[in-house]
Order: structure tokens, then C-alpha cells, then sequence
């Protein structure tokens, strides 16, 4: 099972992503020009930065050769997760639903923050247990979500908001403290938290990042939740 | 054909820079000044003004979060 990470100019989570999803299977970089995904079975369109976030954080980088590619693949169906400027780019892409804001505070902020597993049988999460929080670092600037209020019920609804702020946690101001949300079918999913950066205890604070890891290759396999 | 885009934050949408301009303003004696916002002017030069309104839409604003104005300048 072999796990595709893009690379833009100003992606500066990639290598990190590459070494997370080598814990769980094989991994490549996908240059932003390259067209062709090599086969890969899942996506990660990984954090940092892309193109200078010119406009807004993501909107250029969606343009990309890669993310055409991307964007078909979502929609025949494969796993794309995307991580922080991921996130970003993937809503902009059209393919999550909402927007990524200026954090309330203003302030670039890094910290390690707590979030609940709201849905455990994802594609993203059937390897973590429902209800459970994961301890892992988040660090940016523009990342408060926003959707709107028919939207934001219809996700809501539909269960696709999949990890949330525990209380206390939520410093962007993101609406109903969600962190992480998929797409109405499920198989794209964005974070701005980073389970890329807590796969050892040593560096990332806590392995907790690994169980999404885990979770897209059981995906990939066919294995439910 | 020169073009002004405004681009700014839809009503409704909390706009922290738009509020952090405000309470500056007191500070230096500017009483009064309420509902700052703070959005973008992007300035180009179109070949056809029908241009001007998808570029908007698929670069130059997020519909989603953000309204533009178009103002043809000469």
C-alpha cells in the first residue's frame, strides 16, 4: 500500500508526512508539476505553505498540476487527507466543504492540542477508537473554520465532522470547535491539527497521530472499522 | 481596460483584523469609529470586462467567506 504526499513550493510538513506514512506502508513525494501520482493508493496534501498563500491560504496551490490529478482521484473515490495548508487547499479545491479563516486570535499559535474522535469508522479514524482524545500539535495562522449555517447543519447532520477541539482547546475560533471534517462520501478528509508531527512520543508529545495513518491503509485494504 | 476588485469579508463572518483596527483607534484619540472591516483591493488590466466576474469568483475571492465589487476604472 503505497501512500502519495505532495510537494509545493512552501510545503514544510512533507517529509514528516512521507516518515509518518512509512510507518504504516510505503510513501513517495509527489512534486506540485508532476501529473502523475505513481500509483499511489491514498493522498496526503501535506501542511506549510504553498505558493506564498497569496490571496488566501491555499488558493493558488489547488491550481496545481498535482491537485488536478488529486481532484479527479477524490472523486473516483481514493482517500486524500489533508493536513493544516492541506486543509486549506483542499477546500479551495471545492472537494471539503468551508473555509479556513484568519485565527481569532490573530496569532500564529503552536501547541499541542487535545481532540475528540468523533466518528470512528471512517476512512480516517476506524483505527482509533470513537470518542477517545488524541494528543497532537497544531501550528497555524488561518485556522478557523467556517461554513455556512445550511452547510455547516448538513455536516453536522451527516456526521462528517470527525474530530473536534476538546474543551478549552479550540484557540482559532473555529465554528462548533471542529478540527477535522470529510467530504458527504467520506473519502477526503481535512485536519488542520498534524498526526504527521505526534508519531513518536520523543518529538510529537504522544504516537496518537498514528491511528489516522493506520486507518487510511485499513481503508485502502477494504478492512471496516 | 483597467479594473478595481474590492474584496472583503461577508457580513456576518467574524473579521478579527477589521476588530483589532477598531480597538487600536481609541488609543489614538479616534473616538467613535465602529464596524471596521478589512478586506483587499486587487487592481488589473482585463482584455474583456466579461473576464473580470469568473476570476473573480474562482481566484480572486472565496465566495464562500468573502463578497468582491468590480469597478471599471477606464
Amino acid at each position: 500500500m503505497k501512500f502519495g504526499v505532495l510537494q509545493f513550493p512552501g510545503s514544510c510538513d512533507e517529509v514528516d508526512a512521507v516518515e509518518a506514512a512509512r510507518h504504516v506502508g510505503d510513501a513517495e513525494l509527489i512534486w506540485h508539476r508532476d501529473r502523475d501520482l505513481q500509483g499511489a493508493d491514498a493522498i496526503i496534501v501535506p501542511g506549510g505553505f504553498s505558493y506564498g498563500d497569496y490571496l488566501r491560504a491555499g488558493a493558488i496551490a489547488r491550481f496545481s498540476e498535482a491537485m488536478e490529478s488529486v481532484i479527479e482521484f477524490a472523486r473516483e473515490g481514493g482517500p486524500v487527507l489533508g493536513i493544516c495548508n492541506g486543509f486549506q487547499v483542499l477546500c479551495e479545491a471545492g472537494l471539503l466543504p468551508g473555509a479556513l479563516l484568519p485565527n481569532v486570535n490573530l496569532r500564529f499559535t503552536s501547541r499541542q492540542v487535545r481532540l475528540t474522535v468523533e466518528q470512528g469508522e471512517t476512512a480516517f479514524t476506524r483505527a482509533c477508537t470513537p470518542g477517545r482524545e488524541l494528543s497532537i500539535p497544531a501550528k497555524h495562522s488561518w485556522g478557523r473554520y467556517h461554513a455556512a449555517p445550511d452547510t455547516l447543519a448538513a455536516i453536522e447532520h451527516g456526521g462528517q465532522v470527525v474530530f473536534r477541539y476538546a474543551p478549552g482547546e479550540n484557540f482559532n475560533g473555529s465554528l462548533n470547535d471542529i478540527a477535522g471534517v470529510t467530504n458527504e462520501a467520506g473519502n477526503v478528509m481535512g485536519l488542520m491539527p498534524h498526526p504527521e508531527h505526534a508519531v513518536h512520543e520523543l518529538t510529537g508529545g504522544s504516537k496518537d497521530g498514528l491511528c489516522i495513518f493506520r486507518s487510511m491503509r485499513l481503508a485502502v485494504e477494504g478492512v471496516a472499522a | 481596460m483597467r479594473a478595481r476588485v474590492l474584496i472583503r469579508p461577508k457580513a456576518g463572518i467574524l473579521d478579527p483584523q477589521g476588530v483589532a483596527v477598531e480597538r487600536a483607534l481609541p488609543a489614538l484619540g479616534f473616538e467613535g469609529v465602529e464596524n471596521v472591516h478589512v478586506g483587499r483591493l486587487v487592481e488589473l488590466d482585463v482584455a474583456e470586462e466579461g473576464q473580470l466576474a469568473p476570476l473573480c469568483e474562482k481566484l480572486l475571492a472565496n465566495p464562500l467567506v468573502e463578497d468582491y465589487e468590480i469597478e471599471i476604472v477606464s
